[in-house]
């Protein structure tokens, strides 16, 4: 049975350390927010200049000034400090955020990562995403593992515009997680969700990976 | 000292405004943005404007109250989306549109402030984005090529002024509003609470007065939420 949005969030917060400092995209990324470890310190940090995000608020805490990168009220904690656009994304780009989790409409073999432009639509524009592949140490992507046609998008090349070349290191789909060791290492698959085969995960997969 | 405060929005922009002007608004969405200026910049009627900022409102709020009146020619943004007249001009093209991703677009704003006519970063290196632009390795690294942005007027949205212009922003209302104060050749600043002089703790000023040249208080602070989101009470 494929995993539901919540067991993918579940799956992608195992990845966060104690110390990181953390952006999470909109959409299921967000949903990270609610598996992480309490025995450990996570920061998470929101690119339009706020690091040290708290717990969504009650309506009397509801603050217009206080907001998340998806615009969505949000709320202090006592470590949070705010900061310029300017700033915030100089912790994204100088390399001081230690993993972000995004979402994706196609990722490559290679790590290239399609995830701005939809197709059919009115392009709106890549917002952080762009910055956020290039300068974050490390990028996690949660995606459905087939599109809406049912094709794969864990492909051999992008077929939609890029966001960045190179810059993913580890897929939860709902069916499959895949990590490689490093930017020059091929993607492995390392878990398939209960009751799925490997071979029915290879048959939905575009993308050439490690299947040992 | 030159007298900073101004009565109200039109006063404030009074002699600043041409038609094909370059602009520059601070602001993330809908938080942080200057209600008070966008209203008076719609009053003006003046046309051709070409707006750098983050995003551009939603159809009633917002920027887009100067898309829905045709005053703007061209949008410089990261993320535009939550607009139907912005996607109506810009598929009938009667909007032009350039796509600058979030970070390149505060550190353009923030180097044209600054006096840095460009800069390397790597960017959209190997997307539509970087096409056409001048690549360079550093590190063994592809960097792209960006400008420094500077414009006619910048408007921004603070918390509180003093009579100097300097600025104290609130929380994440900050956001690009300190770069955007930097990158006008002329900056007017809104704000909340106009207070004396001696009042604000110099260590604390996010945006010194040099770069604000005119202050008004603002009459409009609606700050419309986009996405008003509760957690369950216990």
């Amino acid at each position: 049975m494929p995993w539901a949005r919540e067991q993918m969030a579940r799956r992608a917060a195992v990845e966060l350390q104690d110390g990181f400092y953390v952006n999470l995209g909109i959409g299921i990324p967000t949903l990270v927010s609610n598996f992480i470890d309490p025995a450990i310190d996570v920061t998470l940090q929101s690119e339009n200049g706020m690091l040290g995000l708290g717990p969504f608020p009650t309506e009397a805490e509801v603050d217009a000034d206080i907001i998340n990168a998806g615009k969505q009220t949000i709320t202090e904690l006592d470590s949070t400090s705010y900061v310029s656009s300017a700033d915030s994304f100089g912790m994204i780009r100088g390399g001081h955020i230690d993993l972000s989790i995004l979402g994706a409409m196609e990722v490559s073999e290679d790590g290239d990562l399609a995830n701005w432009s939809v197709p059919g639509k009115m392009v709106k524009g890549p917002g952080g995403a762009m910055d956020l592949v290039a300068g974050v140490a490390r990028i996690i992507i949660l995606m459905d593992h087939v599109d809406k046609n049912g094709m794969p998008k864990f492909r051999t090349r992008c077929t939609l515009p890029l966001t960045g070349t190179n810059v993913v290191d580890m897929i939860v789909t709902n069916l499959a997680v895949f990590k490689r060791r490093d930017r020059k290492s091929k993607f492995e698959l390392i878990e398939v969700a209960p009751g799925l085969s490997r071979g029915e995960v290879r048959d939905l997969t575009e993308a050439d990976y490690i299947d040992m | 000292m030159a007298k900073k405060l101004f009565s109200d929005a039109a006063a404030a922009l009074d002699g600043l405004l041409h038609d094909g002007m370059t602009l520059a608004a601070g602001g993330f969405g809908l938080c942080g943005i200057p209600e008070t200026l966008i209203d008076a910049l719609c009053a003006s009627g003046v046309k051709g404007i070409t707006a750098i900022s983050n995003n551009a409102g939603i159809d009633d709020f917002g920027l887009g109250l100067l898309l829905r009146t045709r005053q703007i020619a061209k949008m410089i943004s990261s993320y535009v989306g939550e607009n139907k007249e912005f996607e109506r001009q810009y598929l009938a093209g009667e909007l032009e549109v350039e796509f600058c991703p979030q970070g390149t677009l505060a550190e353009r704003m923030r180097a044209g402030g600054a006096g840095i006519p460009g800069f390397y970063t790597r960017t959209a290196f190997g997307t539509r984005l970087a096409e056409g632009k001048e690549v360079r390795e550093f590190n063994g690294e592809p960097h792209v090529l960006e400008t420094g942005l500077v414009v006619d007027l910048s408007i921004v949205k603070a918390w509180k002024a003093d009579p100097y212009g300097n600025l104290v922003y609130r929380k994440s209302a900050r956001n690009f509003n300190p770069m955007v104060a930097t990158c006008g050749r002329v900056t007017v600043a809104e704000v909340e609470h106009i207070i004396g002089s001696g009042e604000l703790d110099p260590d604390h000023i996010h945006t010194p007065g040099i770069f604000v040249q005119r202050v008004i208080l603002a009459t409009r602070n609606e700050k419309r939420i986009e996405q008003r989101t509760l957690r369950r009470e216990a």
